[in-house]
């Protein structure tokens, strides 16, 4: 198996998923000629051609807008919104249209479309190339939302998401992009959406996280090990739908529970996977439960003594379960 | 000074470089500004200038070598460097310590070990384990989840949490005792040996073993807490209530047959207090850490004692109240608290605390606060004594006021004065006195 980067296993879920349905096709801004800012959709123009791999104007709602009708239509867009802070334009049509179209049609339409967003600080990004866009979405029902931490996750999880048949928000934390690689296997395989996965297991601590932070809380985990603290780590991988049931599980298995994201605190996602815990195992708690979020402060900021101030990071976090340990 | 060259950050998804080429090698000058090195990423190529100008002293990644972003990738010396070490060294060692003292301290805390989780609850309820026998791991000497899985898998300790007939429990423990000679099996087969361990307690023949109530456990952690807490000062004054005495012997057959409710001294007493906590508020405060609150009603806990405990329920806006709307409310608390039916609002909001000792005979006591409130006073007996009256001698009636207070939030100075003001307003009543 070839060890590949976070953003080679999106290039390769586009390639594979494009050559398997000629439906697939990418819309965005310079994923085609330019290959992506990132390069995530590199070499797919020179394979695909002009007509599946579409250059647009700079006009966020118009890229999703397009993609709706399409996916009404019967094709299978995958559109690319530059930085997930680039979303914002476009809320109005994932909201009000991608979101409600199967519902409001008695079943009769739906929306099979992937929206691809670069999200996530600690790249030096500043205020409009730093943000975590996930909790605007997360209680809107009709969307799905996907947040693979791994090369492997992502190839499955993209896969799953372009074969879904209804609307999936895919957000890829950008400092992953080149930072995390592993092997990833050549043939075709799906990872179902829904399901969360546990990356490490252990019995003094839960941390549950996604994106970069369950990185972060793997390094922690490491470290803490030496001082003798076990920690059991949950990859959420989807936010929406929760896995209620891996959720309760990973709580079960210590009773102390640490919830990690780098979107803000408040009206974040750990409050809503807090809420569950405290909802339905309430009796496996042994401390109260602990979120470690980004801080309520408008954006990320560019300073970098600042931005790291903002960004969960592995010291934080083994800080914040030393003291649960401890607890 | 030595300063590291890190390794930068080239593009916002960049998260490493490879070192492509070094433009100065060990022992060069550089100027800063003044290129040192290229380094490669998957989007760009780019020099890396020093930051500082001094003496490139060591190169810490090689040519074709990948590193994180800000990993150190050379030093560049200035003057002084050997300084800087040492300093570093010394800032360590005062860290451990410090560490060091907080372990200790932690090792000592008790205050978290009756705060049971859902899970530590359940565990011990599902498996008949009683907590109080279990020694926590925890913070502030909580029990953890992880305590109770240890007492289960070792199936020690387990006995049944309701109630095992006392008598029971003595003659095992009679018969550890006597087992001496075989102590490897005694040992053994006491399920209950980590319950000894806490007090050290040993039991002796005809000892008997009294299990703690819930009400008494709870006056023994207050009373710990208080005392932990709250660094007391003690003081006491002597008051002259040969007034009072007479006021009191005039009015208590009327007022019994008018109000049916006997007129002791107590009322009198509270009235005294309150009249004074209006004039000093400090008295009249709680200690919340980083400040003081100075509370705007008073109300007055009184301490009432029963045969095996001890309560204290509160008299609400005591200030708004006459002697004789005190005395009522006294008779009602007191009853209520001998037939047991006191509610949660009888025993909740007081302020400050008035402790009637003298009911049972004491001339002077050192009460324990009623945290978290400032102070309490004690009435102790009324006592006639000889005492020199404009330069004569006289039999007085005499009462000690004795109170503690709260250092933290009260000086000497002023407790004395909200003393004086209360003997004062004590010893101002006299025969004719309206109520």
């Amino acid at each position: 198996m070839p060890v590949i980067s976070y953003i080679d296993a999106v290039t390769l879920a586009l390639k594979e998923e494009m050559e398997r349905d000629a439906r697939v096709f990418i819309l965005g801004e310079d994923v085609g000629v330019r290959g992506g800012v990132f390069r995530a959709t590199a070499g797919l123009y020179e394979q695909f051609g002009e007509k599946r791999v579409l250059d647009t104007p700079l006009t966020e709602s118009a890229i999703v807008g397009v993609a709706i009708g399409a996916a009404a239509y019967g094709m299978r867009p995958v559109a690319e919104i530059q930085f997930a802070d680039f979303i914002m334009p476009a809320v109005n049509q994932i909201v009000s249209e991608a979101a409600k179209l199967r519902y409001r049609s008695n079943g009769a339409w739906n929306c099979p479309l992937v929206i691809r967003a670069p999200y996530g600080g600690g790249v030096h990004g500043a205020l409009y190339h730093s943000q975590s866009v996930e909790k605007i979405f997360a209680g809107v029902p009709g969307l799905k939302i996907v947040m693979p931490s791994t090369p492997y996750d992502v190839k499955g999880l993209l896969k799953a998401a372009i074969r879904d048949e209804d609307p999936v928000l895919f957000f890829e934390h950008k400092r992953c992009y080149r930072l995390i690689k592993e092997e990833v296997p050549e043939e075709d395989y799906t990872i179902p959406i829904g399901k969360a996965e546990v990356k490490r297991e252990g019995t003094d601590v839960t941390v549950i996280s996604y994106g970069l932070t369950l990185h972060f809380a793997l390094k922690a985990a490491e470290e803490l090990a030496e001082e003798g603290i076990s920690v059991h780590v949950l990859d959420l991988r989807t936010l929406i739908p929760l896995d209620k049931e891996a959720v309760i599980e990973a709580v079960a298995k210590t009773g102390k529970v640490l919830i990690i994201h780098e979107d803000n605190l408040t009206g974040g996602f750990a409050g809503e996977v807090a809420a569950v815990i405290a909802e339905e195992a309430f009796f496996e708690l042994d401390a109260p439960i602990r979120r470690l979020c980004g801080p309520d402060v408008p954006a990320m900021p560019y300073s970098p003594p600042l931005e790291k101030e903002f960004m969960p990071s592995p010291e934080k976090i083994a800080k914040a379960i030393r003291e649960l340990a401890e607890f | 000074m030595a300063t590291d060259i890190l390794m930068p950050q080239l593009g916002e998804s960049v998260t490493e470089g490879t070192i492509a080429k070094w433009l100065k090698k060990p022992g060069d000058k550089v100027a800063k500004y003044e290129p040192i090195c290229e380094v490669e990423t998957d989007k760009v190529t780019a020099e890396v200038p020093s930051t500082i100008s001094g003496t490139l002293t060591e190169i810490l990644v090689n040519e074709g070598e990948t590193v994180e972003v800000g990993k150190r990738i050379a030093r560049i010396a200035e003057e002084g460097a050997v300084e800087e070490k040492t300093l570093a060294r010394e800032e360590e060692n005062t860290e451990e310590a410090a560490k060091e003292e907080t372990h200790a301290e932690v090792a000592e805390d008790q205050s978290m070990k009756h705060r049971y989780s859902p899970a530590v609850l359940r565990l011990a309820q599902e498996n008949g384990i009683d907590l109080t026998n279990i020694q926590g791991t925890g913070k502030g000497g909580r029990i953890t989840r992880k305590d109770v899985l240890r007492v289960i898998e070792e199936g020690k300790g387990i006995q049944p949490a309701v109630t095992e007939p006392v008598e029971e429990k003595q003659a095992l423990q009679r018969e550890g005792n006597k087992g001496a000679p075989e102590p490897s099996r005694a040992e053994s087969q006491i399920p209950d040996k980590p319950k000894a361990k806490p007090s050290g307690v040993v039991l002796e023949e005809g000892d008997i073993e009294v299990p703690v109530s819930g009400v008494r456990r709870t006056i023994a952690e207050r009373m710990v807490m208080s005392k932990h807490e709250a660094p007391h000062a003690w003081l006491m004054m002597e008051a002259d209530v040969t007034g009072l005495v007479e006021l009191r012997n005039r009015l208590k057959e009327e007022f019994k047959q008018r109000e049916g409710v006997s007129l002791t001294f107590v009322p009198f007493f509270i009235k005294a207090v309150v009249d004074s906590l209006k004039e000093f508020p400090y008295l009249n405060s709680v200690w919340a850490g980083d400040k003081i609150i100075l509370k705007k009603r008073i109300n007055i806990s009184l301490a009432v004692a029963t045969e095996d405990a001890l309560f204290v329920p509160v008299i609400h806006d005591a200030d708004e109240k006459s002697i004789l709307g005190l005395a009522k409310e006294v008779h009602r608390l007191a009853k209520k608290t001998r037939e047991g039916k006191l509610e949660l609002n009888d025993l909740q909001g007081g302020t400050f605390t008035v402790n009637n000792t003298g009911a049972f005979g004491s001339i002077a006591s050192s009460p324990i606060i009623n945290y978290p409130q400032a102070a309490i006073l004690s009435f102790e007996s009324i006592v006639k004594r000889p005492v020199v009256k404009e330069d004569a001698i006289a039999i007085r009636d005499q009462i000690n006021l004795c109170m503690s207070i709260d250092h933290r939030i009260l000086d000497g100075l002023m407790a004395g004065k909200f003393l004086k003001r209360v003997k004062e307003r004590l010893e101002a009543f006299g025969p004719d006195t309206q109520i």
